[in-house]
């Protein structure tokens, strides 16, 4: 359901959105200090109950994380990753979930009209009702976020609990969490507050502590300060992430033609066997130790 | 805690050792996140594992399981050495400064007093040199004294060298001369640190001695008794503190009065055996708050018996229990298993029934099949819980657990359903002492009923056989106050309002000259009204309180729990106005050492309390009496001495912390092998009790728990079984590769009481030590699992594997360090 009183800034497969430009609203965004996350996944949790969403089945397979990536049912999930530094182990926690581009690829690669969009505040959000399931906003993510619910036949993500947002909350998981390293507010706000601890990072001998916003994308409604900013991959964060070519392109020339929707998503589906070949269960990760 | 969770957001530097507080205590933990933010302040973990909390770390440091002693001494011996100790501190405020009697030394491991054949010490023999012409005790306020504390102090610790520290912990000299140089940072007026640990220091043979070092080391940096520093207990249970609070051992009774004894026959034996005798000495008076003890006694003992309990009648003193025996947990199933006591008047029958409430002895005893083994051995079982736990359901434990054929336990089980903590009204008190109140938030399902109902209608019940039918000693039932409103379900606020107290008569102040009789009487308290203070309880029947350390949480003015007005003038974290603090709603305990000999704050930005030349102001609530001049009295008023005791000379185990090896040792004692272990610690000799050697079981283990769980509950909770979804062991790599174990097989690990199987955890975390100049592997496993709960979900009892060792002082069970070795695991039987 799209969030009534939101207004929509963009969205996809359509010319453009339905800001009136009226009412001026900030951009909000989530704040994550990953130098004092303590992997407690008291956000894991709230996530699955603010947003109504099972209980997902798991096992103990040697790790500490819940699951081996974000679920169509799991929309937050804490990444455990040991690194040996010169300075001596690491144990490294990032809070996964979608990361809000302002230039949203899954947006920019979903051929079904309106069924992702992009509200006022920068909230990126999937319309299940315009949502025809065909996987291709999977293509768009440079995160690896946006998940196909064979339930649903629907794509599910984080929504930075847009309905609680709205009424002037914060998400459930900012409101969960007991360490303070997660903050919401605006965008600008919380890269004030990123750049602060940043900067006692540096002080404190992390020289590469930096807050990833990333440009590719035209920054991120999460900003995450990570202590070895110099290897994002380390987090599960890729370094440079940009919106694939093929999606671009997608988003510049045959978007305008939008309302043909159905062409747009054959292209689409071209596109995206062309890139990855057929669609894959997520059976891609890698083997870890402990975690 | 000395001091409280928010105020660690006033330490310069924050010792997470002895627990995982990241871990078990996240949202307390915020406040050590909160001072690294906004003072910069170092965390310094020192642990084991590198856990959760060592992943937010400034300084990280990998000790040997139960080697603390040696970690913390050496600490002591750096401090001393380089002089990094706040000096006036412990001049003013330690009894650095007091000459130790002749008798006194340590040779080979033990201390002067020691019998071999009760294995045990005589503490006269670490006495204060007392003064006959002063008629107090010596001291030296140079401490120059070869027998003065100080010295002696520096002489213990002198062997425990950084490389003795290597030898003994395993921690690499440079690591550990870092943290004890950031450690020592503090060890001045300018600067503060706090020390928090858990069950990681109480769960070993030698738990209490591990918090005197810590203590120790604290007195000596002059950091007890100050905004951000303290020792500080992290408790484990939302409310184990209002537990211990109100009695929760067998030898204290609430508010930590003894339990009387059996050869303590009348009220006027007891108080003299347990009432301190004031030891003025140093400069200074001492307060010596437990010469209170008749008031507090008295009172007591007038809300248990209300009226019944006169003057003539010692106040219902002999219906009281008398403890004749050790009590204690491990005694207490030793004895419930072999069907025999040790008392003090002979051998009698083992307890025949058990009354089990929010607690699972089943899962939570050290060496599980004896614990089932015990439990098999009752003829009565009562369980109250909210889940049927492994207790209720023993008798179809499988074999492996220790349970015998279900045709050979003749127990009778009852299992009271019982309401969870949402599910009704009643107060926490939390780990810094706040004792908060909670309101229901659902009803409870079913046919469960609140603790007070069940016990209440148990009491009933009691009350009506005996009244009925007679018996021995009836006085003990029939004579206890039962007055609350609805009898059968007592109110907890009602409660909660006796626990406070209240004046059973009019309250004088009494007259400045007894002599005058014209003087106006001051009336303080009238008859009914509740009390303000422990300062106003009486010892001649005319106050009641069950518990002098609440009193104020339940005033005239109403529920002070139920308080929630979070302004904090001082900015410290201090919240008065925010529920009750016990003792007297002050924050700081021991806060007089916050200021300097003329009552200055030591740092002006973080007060305690002051001396603004007529009293003691705040911010926080004074403790030493308020109109004490600077000087007059010592500043740690529980102690009859009124210092800080750098030395203890009370306890079981020696006044000094010396470092012991576990009860089963990976290694020959360094300092002493003669005396590898603690000689004050106890066995136990059924076919249960073995204990491996460290030949046979050559790999340290230890056990802890998971933020995601809690206890042996949350195996019931889909939300939360999904988090942690199974039993697993995490393993060191290298340790896994030589064994050929990969990370997600099954691996086996097996002690001399059992063995247990689960997922591997292949890890960095855990790493390869050396430890006596060889080579040591320690493993380890959380504890969550039994073989009850949600259907997949069910997982081996950590507790197979721990020793029946225990603390020489609080029997607290040696959870923490036990040897094992490592095996593959058996294939899955397939499902
Ligand atoms: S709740 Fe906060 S501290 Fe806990 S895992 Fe999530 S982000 Fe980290």
């Amino acid at each position: 359901m799209p969030i009534q009183g939101l207004e929509v800034l963009q969205s996809s497969a359509s010319l453009r959105g339905q800001n009136t430009g009226l009412r001026v609203l900030a951009k909000v965004s989530k704040y994550i200090d990953t130098s004092t996350c303590i992997g407690c996944k008291a956000c894991e949790v709230a996530c699955q109950e603010w947003n109504d969403l099972p209980v997902v089945p798991t096992q103990q397979v040697g790790t500490y994380q819940t699951l081996p990536t974000l679920q169509a049912d799991f929309w937050n999930l804490i990444r455990f990753n040991e690194q040996e530094f010169e300075g001596g182990l690491a144990w490294l926690m990032r809070k996964d979930q979608c990361m809000h581009c302002a230039d949203p690829g899954c947006l920019a690669a979903c051929p079904a009209p309106g069924a992702i969009v992009q509200y006022a505040n920068g909230i990126v959000d999937v319309n299940a009702e315009n949502c025809i399931g065909c996987g291709l906003c999977e293509t768009g993510c440079p995160f690896d976020v946006p998940r196909f619910s064979a339930k649903t036949g629907k794509m599910s993500k984080c929504t930075l609990c847009v309905d609680r947002v709205d009424s002037g909350l914060e998400p459930a998981c900012i409101k969960a969490c007991p360490t303070g390293c997660l903050h919401f507010g605006t965008k600008e706000d919380m890269v004030e507050l990123g750049h602060a601890r940043v900067k006692q990072l540096q002080a404190n001998g992390f020289a590469n502590a930096m807050l990833y916003d990333p440009p590719g994308v035209g920054g991120t409604g999460v900003v995450t300060v990570l202590a070895h900013g110099d290897k994002p991959e380390l987090y599960g964060l890729p370094k440079d992430p940009r919106v694939p070519l093929s999606v671009t392109f997608s988003k510049r020339i045959l978007k305008p033609l939008g309302i043909f929707a159905i062409g747009a998503t054959l292209v689409g589906l071209f596109t995206h066997y062309v890139r990855t070949g057929p669609k894959k269960p997520h059976d891609d990760n890698p083997p870890r130790t402990g975690g | 805690m000395t001091n409280g969770w928010v105020d660690i957001k006033n330490a310069d530097v924050i010792l997470a050792m002895g627990g995982n507080p990241a871990e078990n205590h996240p949202c307390g933990f915020k406040w050590a996140i909160e001072a690294k933010k906004t003072r910069n302040a170092k965390l310094v973990v020192v642990d084991p594992r590198f856990t959760r909390t060592a992943a937010v770390a400034d300084v990280y440091a990998q000790l040997r399981p139960g080697s603390d002693i040696a970690f913390l001494n050496g600490i002591i011996r750096y401090a001393i050495e380089t002089k990094r100790f706040h000096e006036d501190y412990v001049k003013l405020f330690t009894n650095a400064p007091y000459i130790i009697n002749e008798k006194f030394a340590f040779d080979d491991g033990l201390f002067s007093g020691w019998d071999d054949t009760s294995k045990s010490y005589d503490k006269s023999a670490w006495a204060y040199q007392p003064n006959p012409t002063t008629n107090s005790y010596d001291v030296d306020p140079t401490l120059q004294h070869p027998r003065c504390v100080f010295q002696l102090l520096k002489k213990h610790v002198d062997r425990y060298t950084p490389e003795m520290v290597e030898r003994i912990t395993g921690t690499p000299k440079e690591t550990f001369l870092n943290v004890a140089k950031v450690v020592t940072s503090t060890g001045n007026a300018e600067r503060v640190g706090t020390i928090t640990y858990a069950l990681g220091w109480t769960q070993h043979s030698v738990g209490v001695q591990m918090i005197r070092a810590a203590a120790t080391l604290q007195l000596l940096l002059g950091n007890v008794g100050r905004p951000g520093g303290g020792v500080n207990a992290l408790r484990g249970h939302s409310n184990i503190q209002g537990c211990t609070d109100m009695g929760g051992t067998f030898e204290i009774l609430s508010g930590y009065l003894a339990t009387p004894r059996s050869e303590l026959p009348d009220l006027d034996t007891y108080l003299q055996k347990v009432t301190p005798t004031t030891l003025n000495s140093q400069a200074w008076a001492s307060m010596n708050y437990w010469q209170n003890y008749p008031k507090l006694m008295v009172s007591l003992l007038k809300s248990i018996y209300g009226k019944a309990a006169t003057k003539e009648n010692d106040f219902g003193y002999s219906w009281l229990p008398k403890t004749d025996g050790n009590y204690s947990w491990m005694y207490l199933f030793d004895e419930m298993y072999r069907g025999s006591s040790n008392r003090a008047g002979g051998v009698e029958p083992g307890p025949e029934g058990l009354v089990t409430a929010g607690m699972n002895p089943a899962s939570i005893g050290p060496n599980a099949p004896k614990m089932v083994a015990a439990l098999s051995k009752l003829k009565w079982l009562v369980v109250v819980e909210n889940y049927e736990i492994e207790t209720a359901t023993f008798w179809k434990a499988p074999a492996e657990y220790g349970g015998a054929p279900v045709a050979e336990i003749q127990t009778e089980v009852f299992q009271l359903p019982a309401s969870g903590f949402a599910e009704k009204d009643g107060s926490f008190t939390n780990s810094a002492r706040w004792v908060q109140w909670k309101w229901k938030a659902v009803d409870a399902p079913g046919q469960s009923k609140t603790d007070q109902e069940i016990i209440a209608r148990i009491f009933l019940a009691v009350r009506d056989l005996y009244q009925k039918e007679g018996g021995a000693l009836p006085e003990a039932v029939l004579n206890v106050a039962w007055n609350y409103t609805n009898p059968a379900s007592p109110d907890l606020g009602e409660v909660l309002r006796e626990i406070n107290g209240k004046a059973l008569e009019d309250l004088f102040e009494p007259p400045k000259d007894p002599k005058d009789l014209k003087e106006p009487k001051k009336l303080i308290k009238a008859a009914g009204q509740q009390l303000d203070s422990f300062g106003q309880l009486r010892a001649d029947g005319s106050t009641s309180c069950g518990n002098w350390l609440y009193t104020g949480c339940y005033t005239e003015a109403g529920n002070n729990t139920q308080r929630r007005n979070n302004a904090d003038p001082s900015g410290l974290g201090m919240f008065h106005q925010w529920t009750f603090s016990w003792p007297a709603n002050r924050r700081v305990m021991y806060n007089r050492a916050s200021a300097d000999a003329a009552g200055k704050a030591w740092d002006p930005t973080r007060p305690g309390i002051q001396w603004n030349g007529e009293k003691w102001g705040g911010p926080d609530v004074p403790d030493i009496a308020p109109d004490s001049p600077p000087g007059k009295f010592g500043a740690f008023i529980m102690l009859p001495e009124g210092s800080g005791r750098l030395f203890a000379p009370v306890l079981a185990d020696g006044p000094f912390a010396e470092h012991y090896e576990s009860v089963e040792a990976a290694i020959q004692n360094p300092l002493h092998p003669k005396v590898t272990s603690n000689p004050a610690s106890r066995r136990f000799s059924t076919k249960f009790d073995k204990y491996g050697t460290a030949a046979e079981y050559p790999i340290v283990c230890t056990t802890y728990r998971l933020t995601e769980m809690y206890h042996y509950w949350t195996k019931n909770t889909g939300r939360l079984n999904q988090l942690q979804p199974g039993f697993f062991i995490e393993l060191p790599e290298q340790l896994a590769k030589e064994n050929g174990i990969a990370n997600g097989e099954q691996v086996r690990v097996i002690s001399a009481r059992g063995e247990v199987q689960g997922v591997a955890m292949v890890t960095k975390r855990l790493g390869p030590m050396v430890v006596d100049g060889k080579p040591l592997w320690h493993i380890g496993f959380p504890i969550h699992w039994g073989y009850t709960g949600e259907e997949g979900h069910l997982g081996p009892l950590a507790n197979m594997l721990t020793p029946s060792a225990m603390d020489a002082n609080t029997w607290t069970p040696e959870f923490k360090t036990f040897l094992v070795r490592l095996e593959k695991g058996r294939p899955l039987k397939s499902t």
